[in-house]
């Protein structure tokens, strides 16, 4: 079996958990973190987007914000695999978050994700990219509440009926 | 004829502002403009000295601002402004959405959207990072304040520096006047962004700041924008120009972190001042030629509420279409011959207006359009959908806001 833990900033410790429990232990796991490469790049390049500025470039001292981000995802993924406790492959990748995760769920067999929306029941549980994510990976799925998960107490309540 | 050329000219030093090709630099195109104009005597020399006269100071307050923040990061001020932000936000990302919008109103008003944009923007990505926190709201964050926090002062922005030269205002009466309508236009992006990103500013972000997101604080460096902010309040007493004052810290601040002339000479970006110096003149041109009739045969007249929201959407539609600089140089002069509320009902306009794009204009996000149809950065229909949530709402409170302070003040 081929698993795939989508491992990302807020929820990564309760899908490690999860997949820790979960898996065979013959699974065959792997890590995968995704940075969004948009935000990287707006905040890199800001002068381009003000009229007739032309500020001199950043000291080389300066690491670029890619190096940064690559080096907090790799960092990220060490501290995941750590957590899990066993082997697994590690894969960090760049672009349009939910794609990417699709992707890289090609031949995988099933994702582990984390619910990233707010912290009581229904659709609002799940964040943007992660019910892109859900709606069309091609694998079977482990979604996880990164807390406890809420009480049914938190169901929305029934559409008022119309006669 | 002379109006259709001038506005020729016009276009063409705006396209290459946009567009920057490699062979026709903004600046040269703008300055070529300058002297067809002088050549084809569609502006006569005493209209350039007079336009000259009139924009130098500015210009030159602008020239001392790039430098006086590119001292501040020479002195590691934004290092300092990302530890400060790392340590404030105690590992909870609505906390870091906080201190992001305290450093970023600050900087903005302070030491103007440029420096927002350009020096504290990385630093605000590369601190989200570091903590584990999500960046897009933060770093969007950053990016909508340098626009919405630049009310508040003149320097906060160069449409403000224009403005202040044309209004007569003090430099205290301005930032009185300015002070509730900067005050609700922060409040309108905290509520819109904490509402859009509830999912991603939800509970703690594992990691605190290190030891090592402990840079030194530059109390030089902060001592001397302390300084400069006091003088600047007291200049209309002791009877120096802003510009002076700013200059003064620029230098002091430049000999401390001894920073090379050459350096400091970039730092200033002479292309940029060429740039603004040139479409100031074309646009006083384009003015004597009709634009300004045409402009003033759009707006309406008086300081009611109504007029100052008219005269705050016409100047967001225009900075919208054009970019905010050739909007406030068009309608400044029109506005300023009705007062200083309609100027700085323009200037919350151009400035709030701008995030509704995160190009800061529809001719900028076209050309990206077409030139980089296969950019990232262009994918960021998230981005306008935060601009339209915030950009009217935000518009309409600070419009009143300002009729309110006019009203009191």
């Amino acid at each position: 079996m081929r698993a795939v833990v989508w491992i990302s900033e807020g929820t990564w410790q309760a899908c490690v958990d999860e997949a820790a429990a979960f898996l065979p232990k013959d699974a065959d796991v792997t890590l995968l973190h995704v940075a969004p490469s948009d935000v990287e790049e707006f905040a890199a390049r800001g002068p381009g987007r003000l009229l007739g500025r032309h500020p001199p470039p950043p000291p080389p001292a300066d690491p670029p914000l890619r190096a940064v981000a690559e080096e907090e995802a790799q960092a990220l993924l060490a501290d995941a695999q750590t957590r899990l406790a066993r082997p697994a492959h590690t894969v960090s990748r760049r672009g349009r978050v939910e794609r990417e995760v699709v992707a890289a769920c090609a031949s995988a067999d099933l994702l582990v994700l984390a619910r990233d929306g707010e912290a009581r029941l229904g659709p609002k549980s799940l964040g943007k990219h992660t019910r892109f994510a859900l709606d069309h990976v091609p694998c079977q799925v482990l979604l996880v509440w990164p807390e406890a998960p809420p009480g049914i107490e938190t169901i929305p309540p029934p559409p008022r009926d119309h006669h | 004829m002379s109006e259709a050329v001038a506005l020729i000219v016009l276009a063409a030093s705006l396209v290459a502002a946009i567009a920057r090709p490699r062979w026709a630099p903004d600046w040269a195109v703008a300055a070529g403009g300058v002297i067809l104009l002088l050549a084809t005597g569609i502006l006569s020399l005493h209209g350039a000295r007079s336009a000259v006269s009139d924009l130098g100071p500015t210009v030159g307050f602008l020239a001392a601002l790039l430098v006086l923040a590119d001292g501040c990061r020479r002195a590691g001020m934004f290092e300092a402004l990302g530890g400060a932000m790392a340590l404030g936000s105690r590992g909870r990302p609505a906390r870091l959405l906080a201190m992001v919008f305290l450093v970023a109103a600050l900087t903005t008003a302070v030491l103007s959207l440029d420096a927002t944009v350009v020096l504290l923007t990385p630093i605000v990505f590369v601190t989200a990072a570091r903590l584990r926190a999500n960046p897009r709201p933060h770093v969007y964050a950053c990016s909508h304040l340098a626009n919405s926090a630049s009310l508040l002062l003149p320097m906060s922005n160069l449409t403000n520096l224009l403005a202040f030269q044309a209004s007569g205002l003090s430099f205290t009466r301005f930032g009185g006047l300015m002070a509730l309508p900067w005050l609700v236009a922060l409040a309108v992006e905290w509520v819109v962004l904490r509402r859009s990103f509830a999912g991603e500013l939800r509970g703690g972000a594992p990691r605190s700041a290190r030891p090592t997101d402990r840079p030194e604080v530059p109390w030089f460096a902060l001592a001397v924008v302390a300084l400069a902010l006091i003088g600047f309040g007291l200049s209309s007493l002791i009877g120096v120009a802003p510009a002076w004052i700013a200059a003064g810290a620029a230098v002091v601040l430049a000999l401390r972190e001894r920073a090379p002339v050459s350096e400091m000479a970039r730092a200033a970006q002479p292309t940029f001042l060429v740039f603004v110096l040139a479409l100031g003149i074309i646009v006083h041109a384009a003015s004597q030629h009709g634009l300004s009739s045409a402009v003033a045969s759009l707006m309406p007249h008086g300081t009611t509420l109504p007029v100052l929201l008219a005269v705050a959407g016409i100047s967001a539609v225009l900075a919208n279409l054009l970019n905010n600089l050739p909007a406030t140089l068009i309608i400044l002069p029109v506005a300023a011959s009705s007062g200083a509320g309609q100027v700085l009902a323009m200037l919350v306009g151009v400035n709030i207006g701008p995030n509704l794009t995160y190009v800061g204009s529809l001719a900028t996000l076209l050309w990206r359009r077409i030139a980089h149809a296969h950019d990232h950065e262009t994918d960021l229909g998230e981005f306008t959908r935060l601009g339209l949530r915030t950009v009217p709402l935000g518009l309409a409170a600070s419009t009143a806001a300002l009729w309110l302070a006019l009203q009191v003040l």
